[in-house]
């Protein structure tokens, strides 16, 4: 990126931080999803699910990585709603009409649901360890850690935009990224894929939460790994992609439809 | 030229927006396009300040093609739309750093214009004041205050007084004449005649995407008839005798005035007081009506719609 670029972009990121700062409901909305999905499972379904795991694991720590993910996908829903909503704004066409760099809006947007997101994922950490959760990482399962989750940002933030700019409304925006959200219940998030039916099974197998959420369990409290952290990587980095520029073909249709 | 556009057409599925556009905007003139509402006026300004594509024709603002150069366009204008364009959530003050940081403006720089524009736009008092919370016209200030913050010379100004009462009106148009003094050129789009004929040098005239007519507002108005000059007398003795040497006038009794055709030229007014002086008949008052920019927008606006 040139510096004017970089410059554009920091501007662009201070407007939305400072958004969040104003507007806080939407952002605290999101985070409240996941820490309610935990308590929830931990809770009230934690011991008849957790008996299915054998072995004596402990529950929680079974459910944080798939809680983590979930955490993402809520946030990447709020992303989603905010540049549908701010893509209605006059302002956006003043951008537009000024020499600035061009994919800035989104790239300021990104990098501040990155930091919105971060931010959720330790309070959620946080949350977990006060229910609970005992990892067993190390420093550098933790940094592994942290790195996949934020790739695994990149990747839902960049089609979280995506799906923002798509939509025609708020609600629509929301709508289409529900399965950022939903798809983690269709995986090994909640209990072992073990213990689904064949063709469901063969569903939570293949969708990039599972090897994401297997590689997260793995370096978080040790279960094996194997080659779940290629697919891991290779899914967010593929999303990504596919996000970046969706999103990006999205910004450079005709704003008057 | 500050902006040439030729032959610009646009349609978004069957409804045909724009059907060959031509334009020519002449460096540090006042441009007024206007038309009623649907007639294509900010789909033109979106054209032309880069925000959207023509499906055919082409155009230069400011010396680049807006297609191969849209950066450079750019750099050169500032556009204040007719939804205003500021960010709600920010104060006034911080709308107008944003800008100054979009401008790439030093801070301290920055900061200067942002105070300078909010004493100009009279926002001072409601700098530190979220813009959600401001009135109508106060937002159309700071809209365009922001607008200004990159210091344009060419300026889209998509019916900038729309919505806004009188008072905020005229203060608008005060502050767009201060532009136009300091050289800069403005692109305006209106449904308001009268605000074309207060601010506008040349004036085109937009309905159903075609241009109708172009030209000053007196070229205009001297495109339809209705002009007259009206005569007012004493008494209804007087009115009759004048009635008989004004053959061509229509009279009204009860106002005791006679309406002569023509266009009010200082021929016509010789002419006119050679004949009542010759006949000795005392005239009380005389004014001379010319069309005014509505009966001109009327007559070339309801032609082409019957026409259709």
């Amino acid at each position: 990126m040139s510096t004017l670029a970089i410059r554009d972009t920091t501007t662009l990121l201070r407007r939305n931080l400072r958004h969040m700062q104003r507007f806080p409901m939407m952002s605290i909305g999101s985070l409240l999803m996941p820490v309610l999905m935990m308590l929830l499972f931990v809770h009230v379904f934690g011991g008849s699910l957790g008996s299915t795991l054998g072995g004596g694991a402990s529950y929680v720590d079974y459910l944080v990585p798939g809680i983590l993910v979930m955490t993402v996908g809520a946030s990447a829903a709020w992303t989603a709603v905010n540049i549908n909503s701010d893509m209605s704004e006059g302002i956006i066409a003043r951008f537009r009409t000024m020499a600035i760099s061009r994919y800035s809006v989104l790239t300021g947007q990104a990098l501040c649901s990155l930091i919105n997101t971060v931010g959720s994922l330790a309070l959620v950490i946080g949350v977990a360890v006060l229910t609970g959760f005992r990892p067993a990482a190390d420093f550098t399962d933790w940094l592994a850690a942290a790195g996949l989750l934020v790739l695994l940002t990149l990747a839902f933030t960049w089609l979280g935009i995506a799906f923002g700019l798509a939509a025609k409304t708020p609600g629509g925006a929301n709508s289409s990224s529900l399965p950022l959200q939903f798809l983690p219940f269709i995986s090994s998030a909640f209990v072992p894929t073990d213990s689904m039916s064949s063709g469901l099974k063969w569903v939570a197998e293949n969708q990039p939460f599972t090897p994401i959420i297997d590689t997260l369990r793995g370096l978080l409290i040790g279960t094996p790994i194997g080659d779940s952290g290629y697919w891991a990587v290779g899914w967010c980095l593929v999303l990504t992609a596919v996000g970046y520029t969706w999103a990006r073909s999205l910004f450079n249709r005709d704003p008057s439809r | 030229m500050a902006i040439t556009a030729t032959g610009l057409r646009k349609s978004y599925g069957d409804h045909v927006v724009l059907d060959g556009l031509d334009l020519r905007v002449e460096p540090g003139t006042v441009f007024a396009l206007l038309g009623p509402n649907g007639a294509g006026k900010t789909t033109t300004v979106q054209i032309l300040s880069t925000l959207i594509s023509a499906d055919r024709g082409e155009a230069k603002v400011a010396g680049h093609d807006v297609v191969r150069n849209p950066a450079g366009v750019r750099k050169a204008i500032g556009v204040t739309g007719q939804f205003s364009a500021v960010d709600n959530l920010l104060t006034g003050e911080e709308n107008l750093m944003l800008m100054a940081d979009l401008n790439h403006l030093d801070r301290r720089e920055g900061r200067h214009r942002t105070a300078e524009l909010l004493a100009r736009f009279d926002l001072v008092d409601a700098a530190k004041k979220p813009a959600a919370t401001y009135s109508g016209g106060m937002r159309r200030r700071l809209d365009l205050a922001m607008t200004l913050v990159g210091e344009p010379r060419l300026i889209f100004l998509d019916e900038p007084t729309t919505g806004l009462d009188p008072r905020s009106r005229h203060a608008m148009w005060e502050v767009i004449r201060g532009l136009v003094a300091g050289g800069v050129t403005i692109f305006l789009t209106t449904q308001y005649l009268e605000e074309a004929d207060e601010l506008a040098d040349r004036i085109a005239v937009l309905n159903g995407g075609r241009l109708v007519a172009e030209g000053t507002a007196a070229e205009l108005k001297r495109l339809i008839p209705g002009g007259h000059v009206r005569l007012r007398f004493a008494d209804a003795h007087t009115l009759d005798l004048a009635a008989k040497a004004l053959d061509t006038a229509s009279r009204d009794d009860e106002a005791l005035t006679l309406d002569v055709p023509g266009d009010g030229g200082v021929h016509q007014l010789r002419a006119l007081l050679d004949r009542l002086d010759d006949a000795a008949i005392d005239v009380q008052d005389l004014s001379v009506h010319t069309p005014d920019l509505d009966d001109v927008f009327f007559a070339l606006t309801t032609e082409r719609t019957t026409r259709r």
